[in-house]
């Protein structure tokens, strides 16, 4: 009874004391004795170890087998039609011919310009949550708005695209002298831009919050305006963390597929201009698949796949290595 | 309390001065008169209202949500809070607890960037002049003036509170605050900023607020000791510290509580 209260109370840090400190040899045979629980420590903590290795390593493997499967899934494809496949204009699965040309176009444009026009507003929304108005309802009502957006199902912004933003955007197109279709790349830009705000602006907010405000007391001590202080200390601060947001909201943009197929018009023609109808990568997939119905169309496909997890890496990469300059900057 | 400072070289002078936070009255009618190009102290135990009526000052104290003040605050004969904060900030510099040099600037942009903050333009060799100038006044000229353009980080912390020193010297204000400015630092550095307050002084007005009493004693011509949000005692230091005419001032520097 008197020697388990002990045996609870002892940590190691106090064994290992006591062995050092205790010359005698029965005092050594009792510290001995007591040994037991962090035994049990050590075995608990290895398990833990082990635990978080081995999903470290299923995480690595499940990106390497998907990979894995692209490139033998697409092997058929690429073996017939080679290299040219990804600068080939023309896409006719009936004449056997695939170019992927148009589909890379249309992912990069649709994204980038989704970006472009996503930016002001998810840098504002982090600026306005995470500096000037951290509190109080209005903030708290914003930053929930803002959340949801990433919540709601992609297939809802499809509908609404179609419903709402496709009628103002053919209006628009109407009277700047475009041909009037609505369906576009500029009508899936609108969509992705409000689809990925939520990305960055979730980043940046909580950015902004943790800049030191031992900073931007020092610089309202040097008589520096609510403004001054964003622009010469919050923004300098945190400019790798905005821009990974950034590049987080991309990454979501190149793949977004749902809403895009909705409204971007399924045209498998090299778009002229940003209000031409088009397609993007995910989306002649989310389109064509089922309808695949020769191997080397099938394959032609999964090479596509191939192709945007590629162009999705590649980004990410160039992503990394602008945020280390910053970062060391 | 009597006055015996002339009038027209008082600087700062506080009349019924109140500071809250929401409703916690922090600092009770207080009523000061700092005399130019003198070091004060400001001592009392932690809570006491030491550092907000600093913050009151140079109106730093507004910025924190749900901060508000009543009374008379005056610069030579200007009420502060007619002011715009803006011209305040920049007549009354600020000198933190913690070195907080601005990581992403080099020591030189460092030292001018009250003026980069404000977007004040300045010729290269003015530039060049206000940054040898700063930091020569602040002793720290010699030991950086070969990697200006590293980062202000680099530097000890006792370097850095130099450099943040430098960076408030370089505005040329009149009054300097300095809150806790050595409670961050070793003992060396903490002297070497305390030297420079006599160097300080004859350009300067400071104040500087402290929790040690040693400190207080050592640096300041006049002593302010403030308890529980109400200044207590403000007198020469030398007659504060040998003949404290309040009881609870008489207790503080005895050490019957800290």
């Amino acid at each position: 009874m008197d020697r388990s209260v002990e045996n609870d109370a002892i940590t190691r840090s106090d064994l290992s004391l006591r062995v050092i400190s205790s010359a005698g040899a029965g005092q050594l045979v009792k510290a001995k004795a007591k040994t037991r629980r962090p035994f049990r420590q050590i075995r608990t903590e290895n398990v833990f170890k082990r635990t978080l290795v081995i999903m470290g390593i299923l995480m690595v493997i499940l990106v390497l087998g998907i990979l894995l499967t692209l490139v033998v899934q697409s092997l058929p494809s690429i073996k017939a039609l080679g290299p040219k496949y990804l600068w080939g204009k023309v896409w006719d699965p009936v004449q056997d011919i695939y170019g992927a040309w148009p589909f890379l176009l249309g992912t990069l444009i649709s994204s980038f310009l989704a970006l472009f026009i996503s930016i002001p507003f998810s840098i504002a929304v982090a600026i306005f949550l995470g500096e000037y108005y951290p509190k109080g309802w209005l903030p708290n009502l914003l930053k929930n708005t803002v959340e949801l957006i990433a919540a709601v199902p992609s297939v809802i912004y499809g509908f609404w695209g179609l419903a709402v933003l496709v009628p103002i955007v053919r209006n628009f197109e109407n009277k700047i002298g475009v041909q009037p279709v609505g369906v576009g790349i500029f009508s899936s830009s609108l969509i992705l831009a409000v689809m990925i705000i939520p990305y960055a602006a979730s980043l940046g907010r909580s950015m902004i919050q943790m800049v030191p405000s031992t900073l931007k007391e020092a610089a309202y001590g040097l008589g520096a305006t609510r403004w001054e202080v964003i622009r010469s200390v919050v923004l300098p601060y945190t400019k790798s963390g905005l821009f990974a947001g950034i590049l987080l909201s991309l990454g979501r943009a190149l793949g977004e597929t749902m809403a895009v197929t909705m409204v971007i018009g399924n045209t498998s023609i090299i778009p002229k201009n940003i209000f031409s109808p088009g397609n993007t990568m995910a989306s002649v997939i989310a389109n064509e698949f089922t309808e695949a119905d020769k191997a080397v169309y099938l394959s032609a496909l999964i090479e596509l796949g191939l192709v945007l997890f590629l162009v999705t890496v590649v980004i990410n990469m160039i992503g990394k290595k602008i945020i280390d300059r910053f970062t060391t900057e | 309390m009597e006055s015996t400072i002339v009038k027209d070289s008082v600087v700062i002078k506080s009349r019924d001065f109140n500071a809250y936070f929401g409703t916690n009255h922090v600092v009770k009618n207080v009523n000061i008169d700092i005399p130019r190009n003198q070091v004060v102290a400001v001592m009392g135990p932690s809570g006491c209202g030491k550092t907000t009526y600093l913050r009151c000052i140079n109106r730093m104290h507004e910025l924190i949500p749900g901060a508000s003040s009543r009374g008379e605050m005056k610069i030579n004969d200007e009420d502060i809070y007619e002011m715009h904060p803006i011209f305040v900030r920049l007549k009354i510099g600020m000198v933190f607890q913690r070195p907080n040099p601005f990581p992403n600037l080099s020591i030189y942009d460092n030292v001018i960037a009250g003026y980069k903050l404000n977007g004040i333009k300045l010729a290269r060799t003015e530039r060049d002049r206000i940054v040898e100038h700063s930091l020569t006044r602040v002793a720290l000229w010699n030991e950086v003036k070969d990697s200006l353009n590293k980062k202000g980080s680099f530097l000890s912390g006792g370097q850095q509170q130099r450099l943040c020193i430098a960076r408030a010297v370089a505005m040329e204000p009149e009054v300097l605050l300095f809150d806790e400015p050595t409670s961050a630092l070793d003992p060396i550095s903490t002297s070497t900023v305390e030297e420079l307050f006599h160097e300080l002084k004859t350009n300067y007005t400071l104040i500087i607020v402290t929790h040690n009493m040693q400190q207080a004693a050592r640096v300041s011509d006049r002593t302010a000791f403030f308890y529980l949000g109400e200044l207590v005692e403000y007198d020469e230091t030398k007659t504060m510290f040998t003949n404290p005419k309040d009881n609870r001032t008489q207790n503080y520097i005895t050490g019957r509580f800290s």
